[in-house]
């Protein structure tokens, strides 16, 4: 095993081997060893990934060739990876988030029955398995395959408790509305097959076919892509489907909803980077959306009450964000965003996970209060989340942040004013879920509170590693105003990524003053926060409040305006087209000739004289036609 | 001789099945001659296309010009071979069902194995048409003797709209016959056929009309989910499954090479009535509340998609047209094996008196949600690449609205989530119910012929290029003939 980059195949096949195993016997293995099984594929692959990203860290990318998945005519679709920068990179976080997120799960799992534990990293495994084929993948179809994939796993995952049909719907909603992105995605494959007649990257990206494309087939082919993507990363106007995937367990939020499935539309476009730039239409329409979304999202988070839906629109709200950066041109930070991102939202999902673990199930914010005395370990890395997040220096989400905010304002300052807002939106929901949670007096039940207690090691230790990960996260992308040469990350990714020659460059002085403007807005508005809700009491929610906290009512506008209309019309096509007119019709084709065959019978009366009666009477009729109709 | 063994074969054994005593005995011949016919189809596959063993020609009314050649090209291979599938996963997966005069039923189905087998075969018109009823006639009876409580009314609405089709294919191909340079049914000849434009237009409709019947596309679909409903479930297995296919092979075969401008110009009119159908299934599907009528009008909607597939006529369309007949044969087969199941274990179809059997059959549960995900075309199951190549197809035919085609049958794709996964939930998930309290899980025979269909849809989801690599020289020549013809053709 000379070089590491020969036995890729391995890094998603153990786990889907893993996948097997669990799924055909968890019926016979023991939950230890369905554990075991389920993160030690994981780690394998995360130890291969690291080995992998040093190899391309000192310069060695590959492209390896398996089989013909589909060859027809001249449209070639190899079974092929493509293991470079950006893949690398995304490899690293996936196996490693997730290898955190199996361990934490042997633990948060523990009470389900052995069956459905084993399903439960089954089901794991198979995400991995398809997330990584989405990110290796060397053309758009493998990445599709991983696409869908993935979207299978989630749709799984959600509706994991399936005796519960809200979940289950949730589960659906999800599928369906990932459809309707996948259909885009699906569109632009054939569209770059028609115009370049490949979908692999190598060959799509070179400057001789770029320059077969119009403009046109640019903007419509990237347009396309980032539909596809406001589906999976959850982006307006197909973003409802993730606060409701929060019904599945909680460590599958962290890893599928919060840290690496939803960010697989920024992969996409940072993987087409070099199409994207040569959109302007493109790029300022993902900068719009992901801004809106940003903002939207940040509203509604403000006065949600479920632990897990407040992460849940913060994540929409932080994808937004990433959409804003690539619509900046600022595709490293985008992917810098879902790096440190990954860290301390996989952090908090698993921290909330911690606290829902402590009480006994109960996800409702109004109820806790207090517990930082008894779960301790959770309350510090829950804070040291909430710090990385709203953006304090030198926490991790800072320097992403910092990056997201500063292509901003290079592009525009309006984008900037209102992705600031966000910003100290952000802050202040955020420090309101940590108040209300974790200080002031608790509000539960006395059976909770005697409940109340911190997690085990399984659950603790990941919190711990994720923690440490979004404070010093962000260190490999400190801004050159601080450090020549600071920014390491997009110095590894400028082999795929162009770098972005902004449209108004600042100085280092306005750099600086945005940074300190952005920081003390912030800690204004934690300490806000803070006067605000360290004692909470529970209030009800009037007025403008109470539209935020319905969600703006977008779910009941789709509803009203898409889903009954159509099944109302599914229900006309069924009773009236269908049974009444179309068969109707072939019905009383029939009858008309039962009819006519009836009326017929009555001239075989077997009487002679008739018979000669009708012979002449025709005989006269074909004379007389023959006589008109002669030339 | 191989695909004469593979008419021969179902058509004296099912003669046989007539003489059987024993229900289990005729149920284990027919079990072990549809093996064997899978082996001869298997070794039919082995050998590459146009192998001497492959075609057959023996004299047959020869004053007519018509004769007994058959032959084994890549589509038919594919064709048979699902035929040849389609048996044992039937009769295995139904060897809990009884059936009254057992033999019979056995011998019905085996000469409509044989019919089928005659359809994909054929290299003459005339013998074409002679399977096409024979595949036909055994269907009727099957549905009128066997079938539910309307099956009288139903089959005699069976009958007669493939009845109307059959009569206008034939004198579609008399039409035809009566065009050809040497007065014969030969398919070389039929290809040559002098036919004006206005002809061809003729021709066209009075042979597509039975195809389109038979697929059916809309808005000659009714017949369709009342049969599929009042049969038998094994006889709705080999309807939907295979025989469905002889519309849309016909059309390949016998339609497209001989009318390629009349096919070509009534092309997008088509297209648009079976995207309709696609959008117009799924709709109504989603509304069922009998999970046969729900299997029933999601077939119309991939059918649909299907037809509209063919007509694209370029390579991407047709190749993955090919490879989806014989895929989408497989997954409905299983859909109705867990129908069959459900409705043999509760007494009723019925959506809404069902729910989580999932707890109380899991195996079930998964075999199905398998077979369901492969039903909606999920990467790496079966049905992807077929789907995958009909819609480059369609975005990439020539027609102007291939932008409008192509959204409209991704309308369907997005729908087809919605009933199935809406069915699942219904059925599979939620709480058991007084009904469903007892469920059991699934017994062997079911688990085998369940598992050899999701071997296949994992096969063929993963490496589909086995199936492409086989229909490659015949997509060729459907491409090849149609623009020759359309070249040489006699300008008016």
């Amino acid at each position: 095993m000379q070089n590491v980059l020969q036995i890729v195949y391995l890094i998603p096949l153990l786990p889907l081997i893993g996948f097997l195993i669990n799924g055909l016997g968890r019926k016979h293995l023991s939950k230890s060893l369905i554990g075991v099984i389920g993160s030690g594929v994981i780690l394998a692959s995360f130890v291969l990934s690291i080995w992998v990203f040093l190899q391309v860290k000192g310069g060695n990318t590959h492209e390896a060739h398996y089989f013909d998945f589909i060859s027809v005519g001249s449209l070639k679709i190899p079974f092929a990876f493509k293991i470079d920068q950006l893949s690398s990179l995304f490899l690293l976080i996936i196996t490693g988030v997730g290898f955190l997120i199996h361990v934490y799960s042997t633990s948060y799992m523990q009470e389900e029955k052995q069956e459905h534990f084993g399903r439960y990293f089954a089901y794991l495994n198979l995400f991995i398995f398809s997330m990584l084929l989405l990110v290796m993948g060397a053309n758009f179809v493998i990445m599709f395959i991983g696409w869908e994939g993935v979207g299978l796993c989630s749709y799984l995952l959600i509706g994991y408790w399936f005796q519960k049909q809200e979940y289950n719907k949730a589960a659906n909603k999800a599928f369906i509305m990932n459809r309707i992105g996948d259909l885009a995605f699906l569109i632009a494959i054939f569209w770059l097959i028609q115009k370049l007649g490949t979908v692999s990257y190598s060959e799509v990206f070179t400057a001789a076919n770029l320059a077969k494309l119009s403009t046109t087939d640019v903007t419509v082919i990237t347009l396309l892509l980032f539909v596809g993507a406001t589906g999976k990363s959850a982006q307006i106007p197909l973003y409802t489907w993730l606060p409701d995937a929060m019904a599945g367990p909680t460590p599958v939020s962290a890893l599928i909803h919060a840290a690496t499935m939803v960010t697989a539309g920024i992969y996409m476009i940072a993987r087409s980077n070099l199409l994207y730039s040569m959109s302007h239409i493109t790029m300022d329409i993902v900068a719009y959306v992901g801004l809106a979304t940003a903002l939207l999202a940040a509203t509604i988070a403000l006065k949600q009450n479920d632990i897990k839906k407040v992460l849940a629109y913060s994540t929409v709200s932080q994808l937004g964000f990433m959409f804003l950066a690539l619509g900046c041109g600022a595709y490293t930070a985008a992917v810098f965003h879902v790096m440190t991102h990954a860290f301390f939202k996989a952090l908090m999902f698993l921290g909330s996970g911690s606290v829902i673990h402590a009480m006994g199930g109960e996800q409702d914010i109004r109820n806790m209060g207090g517990l930082s005395k008894k779960l301790k370990i959770t309350f510090i890395t829950f804070l040291i989340g909430c710090v990385a997040i709203a953006g304090i220096p030198p926490f991790s989400g800072f320097f992403s942040k910092d990056a997201i905010l500063l292509s901003a304002f290079e592009k525009n300052p309006v984008l900037y004013g209102i992705a600031l807002f966000t910003a100290l939106l952000t802050a202040f929901y955020m420090f309101r879920l940590l108040f209300i949670t974790f200080t002031g007096k608790f509000r539960g039940t006395h059976e909770q509170e005697h409940h109340l207690h911190e997690s085990p090691a399984a659950m603790t230790i990941p919190l711990i590693i994720l923690a440490v990960l979004s404070i010093i996260g962000g260190f490999v992308g400190i801004p050159e105003v601080f450090m020549h040469g600071g920014d390491k990350l997009g110095e590894f990714l400028s082999p795929v990524i162009a770098t972005h020659a902004p449209e108004h460059p600042v100085s280092h002085s306005t750099e600086y003053m945005l940074m300190g403007l952005s920081t003390g807005l912030v800690l204004i508005m934690i300490l806000f926060a803070w006067f605000k809700f360290r004692n909470y009491q529970r209030t009800e929610a009037t007025g403008f409040g109470k539209v935020l906290e319905n969600k703006w009512y977008v779910d009941e506008l789709y509803d009203k305006v898409i889903v009954n209309p159509l099944n109302k019309f599914g229900g006309f096509l069924k009773t009236v087209i269908d049974k009444s007119l179309i068969d109707g019709l072939v019905n009383g084709a029939g009858r008309l000739v039962n009819y006519s065959s009836r009326q017929l019978r009555l001239l075989q009366s077997g009487q002679v004289g008739n018979y000669v009666l009708l012979m002449v009477v025709s005989m006269v009729l074909i004379f007389v036609v023959q006589f008109f109709l002669r030339k | 001789m191989i695909p004469v063994l593979l008419i021969l074969i179902p058509l004296l054994t099912g003669l046989a099945a007539f003489f059987f005593k024993n229900d289990k005995n005729v149920r284990l011949w027919s079990l072990g001659v549809s093996l064997f016919t899978l082996g001869v189809s298997i070794m039919g596959l082995s050998l590459k296309d146009g192998a001497g063993p492959l075609a057959f020609h023996g004299e047959w009314m020869q004053t007519l010009g018509s004769s007994f050649s058959v032959k084994l090209d890549g589509m038919g291979q594919l064709l048979c071979l699902l035929n040849a599938i389609a048996y044992p996963l039937v009769i295995l997966a139904t060897w809990n069902s009884s059936y009254k005069k057992a033999n019979n039923f056995f011998a019905l189905m085996l000469l409509a194995q044989a019919g089928m087998m005659g359809v994909f075969l054929a290299t003459d018109a005339l013998l074409f048409y002679f399977f096409w009823e024979l595949a036909l006639i055994p269907m009727y009876f099957l549905c009128s003797q066997w079938g539910g409580e309307k099956r009288i009314a139903v089959t005699f609405k069976f009958f007669i709209y493939t009845f109307i089709g059959s009569l206008l294919m034939l004198i579609g191909i008399l039409y035809i016959y009566s065009h050809t340079p040497d007065h014969s049914f030969s398919i070389e000849s039929f290809y040559n056929a002098v036919l004006s434009r206005k002809e061809q237009h003729t021709v066209f409709w009075l042979i597509f009309i039975a195809f389109a019947i038979k697929m059916p596309i809309f808005p000659l679909h009714t017949w369709q989910p009342d049969t599929y409903e009042q049969s038998p479930t094994a006889t709705t297995m080999i309807l939907s499954g295979v025989m469905v296919k002889m519309g849309l092979f016909g059309m390949l075969r016998w339609l497209f090479p001989v009318v390629p401008f009349a096919s070509f110009q009534w092309g997008d009119f088509i297209t648009s009535a079976a995207l309709i159908g696609v959008i117009y299934a799924s709709l109504i599907a989603i509304k069922q509340n009998d999970l046969k009528r729900l299997i029933a009008y999601s077939s119309i909607a991939h059918i649909g998609l299907m037809c509209a597939a063919a007509f694209t006529q370029n390579i991407s369309g047709l190749q993955g047209l090919m490879i989806q007949m014989f895929n989408h044969g497989i997954n409905i087969i299983g859909l109705w094996i867990v129908v069959e199941l459900i409705e043999r274990q509760f007494g009723t179809r019925k959506i809404s008196e069902l729910g989580g059997l999932a707890q109380k059959a899991p195996v079930l549960a998964v075999l199905l949600v398998i077979v369901a995900l492969a039903n909606i075309a999920l990467p790496l199951t079966n049905a992807f690449p077929g789907e995958f190549l009909m819609f480059n197809g369609i975005f990439s035919s020539k027609t102007n609205y291939y932008l409008w085609f192509t959204i409209m049958a991704g309308i369907g794709i997005i729908l087809g989530a919605v009933y199935t996964l809406n069915m699942i939930r219904k059925v599979f998930y939620g709480t058991t119910n007084e009904l469903t309290n007892t469920a059991m899980d699934i017994k062997w025979n079911e688990k085998l012929a369940l598992g050899i269909i999701v071997a296949i849809i994992f096969l063929f989801g993963i490496y589909p290029q086995f199936l492409l690599n086989s229909t490659v020289a015949v997509t060729d020549t459907i491409i090849d003939k149609f623009e020759m013809l359309n070249n040489t053709l006699p300008k008016q």
